[in-house]
């Protein structure tokens, strides 16, 4: 191949190749800048194809030339062009500027605050390559880099999977391939299409992250690999006195072998990040010590432990694991509001069992401030607080299932919007009126979450009632998409 | 269109490109090499197979195709057969072979212009109907068609490209693997199965396969060889009652399986009016 004109100060198919980056077992990475155009940085990622190389590089390099141009947002380094294959084979894409995962091994542990918000990060971008149909299968901190502004990048797809192409690491190899101490049990299997897998990692590196140590040694040995099937790792608590339950909850919860128990979705685990007060305490989060021999022993020769994860059928679909935000106005006077949305939370919680459930009230504020507000206000925050659990009591949920919030703004609109946005909610179930609009004076108004990323007002003919739909946020975007799941007046308008 | 210098006739069937090449073999079948000058150049193509007579699927077809401006239409195979509509479905086919494009022979047209294949009583029924249906002019377009066209690094086929005339489905991974060794052509298309389906063949004879999924494009990357099963125009048999085609991309070498839904109660309506089996009617709506 042409490997001796891959030097710097040389030009590539146009690129000005500046910087090795980095020079990897199964590609090099380039800065390069195309000097047609303007000197902005690119990354140029060529694959070490030497005969007696692994030919995983090679699969790997196809994957990734395969994935990368269908990802887009954020959370991803942008695909710019690739080479010609039979020529000189390269990815260029986005240089992203930031810092990678890499550099804070030094410093850890981190502080329990810091690894939750890199945890809310990384969750949050894992959520967005699963809604884009792709698990990563090699999260890990040397291929993460935070940006400037914040956002968690992926990178690396070589590992990849995408459920709509053809999957070429599986075909051609036997083994698993990923890195050691960061795989999911069912990976060990060769599983390789369930987005829980990066949730195992996530979890791995949450625990790294806040305790110093690895949950898992990083021997590569099949033997070695296959022993946290049944071998439970230290307890966080165990290694930091003080290591915060809640914590400890969330990262054991990640880690659970079978993938049934971890989090269904990322967006749920990064919900649950974001609200640490609210997060389900199970025996987990009191863990003080591993399992005792005798169950390791048993979960070492029982078959029915390790079943489930070798015959895992299809993942759950993260369409069956919404967050679901409830807009509720628990002020008197929407008591028959309320019912009724209870009924359309009941009927969407029953057919979705992983479902969970935010009940979302707003607190208008922008009103004069004056002294004593403060406690008047956060006494009006505890009642609607205490409300709203007074409203969800006859679901009889599971503790994991509901969470509260109470939002503060001068647009509840906005606020609403922008909570769905942060917590990366789903579905949005809302009365089609507020209680206290025209509708009692004969002109209903419907509230409805408009494309535009905000709510506006429609005003409908008189005699319609109880219109109420679902809005489902789309990923990575305010826009909405308004799907009408319950009766709606004939007239309706929109 | 730059690839049209020439048009070449044989019999009822017209092709237009660069130059060509007529092979019959042994067996007197009909082989054919294209050799379009598209190989650099940026092209949709539309592939249909198994249109079964079925005009309104093929009518939905056609439409949702030139809406994506494909600029190149190749049809795989079995026009007739179940369906009630065979003599507009064969003539608009005729129609797109005069204007240059593609149409290769499949077992029905086969058995229909010259009732040499086995087929079950129910559809040897409809075959024989179908013969009453159509014009002199229309048998001959059936039996004169191609059973494999070479167009640059691809081949059109309607079977396994092994044994093309032996009408065999490719329906695994052995299959696939038996039919892309018996071809040069870097990528196959053939129909037939009237289930989608991709393989991939590695420079280490590993073969992937794969179901797409509709409108999501799969790059046939370069530097491998594929199979390419097509869906059913007139009778898709993987539980999805509606049309299926593909449009490649030869820029991008990017397939794209397309559904599309179509009027299947006047395609029904039109079969049990014809008398023909209800089954062939049902099974539409059940995509069976």
């Amino acid at each position: 191949m042409i490997k001796s004109r891959m030097k710097k100060g040389a030009t590539l198919d146009g690129f000005l190749l500046e910087e090795l980056v980095h020079n990897g077992g199964m590609s090099c990475l380039w800065r390069v800048t195309w000097p047609e155009c303007d000197k902005t940085p690119l990354l140029m990622k060529v694959p070490i194809l030497t005969e007696g190389e692994d030919p995983a590089a090679v699969v790997g390099f196809e994957m990734e030339q395969m994935i990368l141009p269908r990802l887009a947002g954020p959370h991803v380094p942008s695909f710019a062009t690739a080479g010609d294959f039979s020529v000189q084979p390269y990815i260029v894409m986005e240089y992203v500027a930031g810092v990678s995962l890499l550099q804070r091994l030094l410093d850890l542990p981190l502080p329990y605050d810091e690894v939750a918000e890199i945890g809310v990060k990384i969750a949050t971008a894992l959520d967005s390559l699963h809604r884009q149909h792709v698990v990563h299968l090699d999260v890990k901190p040397s291929n993460i880099i935070i940006r400037p502004s914040g956002e968690a990048v992926l990178i690396d797809f070589g590992l990849s999977q995408h459920a709509h192409l053809p999957d070429l690491m599986k075909e051609e190899f036997r083994v698993p391939y990923g890195t050691a101490s960061y795989m999911a049990p069912e990976q060990l299997f060769d599983m390789r299409n369930d987005p829980r897998s990066d949730i195992f990692a996530l979890g791995v590196l949450l625990y790294f992250f806040s305790t110093g140590v690895r949950p898992f040694d990083d021997n590569d040995r099949m033997a070695a690999m296959r022993r946290r099937l049944w071998r439970d790792p230290e307890p966080p608590r165990k290694l930091r006195r003080d290591y915060p339950p809640w914590l400890q909850e969330i990262v054991l919860r990640c880690l659970e072998v079978q993938p049934a128990w971890r989090y269904p979705t990322a967006a749920q685990l990064a919900f649950d990040l974001n609200n640490r007060d609210q997060v389900k305490l199970t025996a987990r989060s009191e863990r003080l010590k591993r399992d005792s021999w005798t169950a390791v022993m048993q979960r070492r020769f029982n078959v029915r432990h390790i079943t489930p994860i070798m015959k895992q059928s299809l993942p759950t679909p993260a369409f069956n694991a919404p967050i679901v935000a409830i807009a509720l106005d628990v002020t008197a006077g929407a008591v028959e509001i309320c019912n009724t949305l209870r009924a359309a939370a009941e009927r969407t919680l029953k057919t979705m069992p992983d479902a969970r459930l935010a009940c979302v009230n707003v607190l208008k504020q922008g009103r004069k401030i004056d002294s004593g507000q403060d406690d008047e206000e956060s006494s009006m925050h505890v009642d609607r607080l205490v409300a709203l659990k007074n409203w969800a009591a006859p679901l009889k949920l599971a503790e994991d299932r509901v969470t509260f919030h109470v939002l503060e703004g001068a647009d509840p609109a906005a606020s609403l919007l922008e909570y769905a946005e942060k917590s990366r909610v789903d579905h949005i179930l809302m009365a089609a009126f507020p209680p206290k609009s025209p509708l009692r004076r004969g002109a209903p108004l419907l509230s409805c979450v408009h494309p535009g990323g905000a709510l506006r007002n429609e005003r409908l003919s008189r005699g319609q009632h109880r219109i109420m739909f679902v809005a489902g946020v789309i990923a990575n975007s305010v826009c909405l998409r308004v799907n009408f799941s319950q009766r709606i007046s004939k007239n309706f308008i929109y | 269109m730059q690839y049209l210098h020439n048009t070449y006739e044989f019999n009822s069937l017209q092709i237009a490109c660069n130059s060509i090449t007529w092979l019959r073999n042994a067996e007197n079948l009909i082989t054919i090499e294209l050799h379009s000058g598209t190989e650099n150049a940026s092209m949709l193509i539309a592939l249909l197979s198994d249109i079964h007579a079925n005009r309104p699927a093929l009518e939905a077809c056609l439409a949702h195709a030139r809406e994506q401006d494909t600029e190149r239409f190749v049809f795989l195979g079995d026009y007739v057969g179940y369906g009630s509509d065979p003599e507009w479905v064969v003539a608009t086919i005729m129609e797109f072979v005069n204007d240059g494009a593609v149409a290769l022979c499949g077992n029905h047209d086969s058995g229909v212009a010259l009732n040499n294949i086995p087929l079950y009583p129910e559809v040897q029924t409809v075959t024989d109907w179908t013969r009453g249906q159509l014009g002199i002019d229309e048998q001959r377009f059936l039996a004169n068609l191609p059973l494999t066209v070479h167009e640059d690094d691809r081949l059109y086929v309607h079977a396994d490209a092994s044994a093309p005339a032996d009408w065999n489905y490719v329906l695994s991974v052995e299959d696939a693997s038996r039919s892309m060794k018996a071809t040069n052509s870097r990528l196959t298309f053939c129909g037939h199965v009237h289930q989608p389906a991709i393989y991939g063949l590695s420079s280490t004879a590993k073969v992937t396969s794969f179901t797409p999924t509709p409108g999501a494009p799969v790059p046939l990357l370069r530097w491998r060889r594929w199979l390419v099963v097509l869906g059913s125009v007139g009778q898709p048999r993987n539980d999805d009652p509606a049309a299926s085609y593909a449009i490649f991309d030869t820029d991008t070498t990017e397939i794209t399986f397309q559904r599309v839904p179509y009027d299947i109660e006047a395609a029904a309506d039109a079969i049990r009016k014809n008398d023909l089996p209800n089954w062939f009617a049902e099974r539409l709506y059940l995509g069976k």
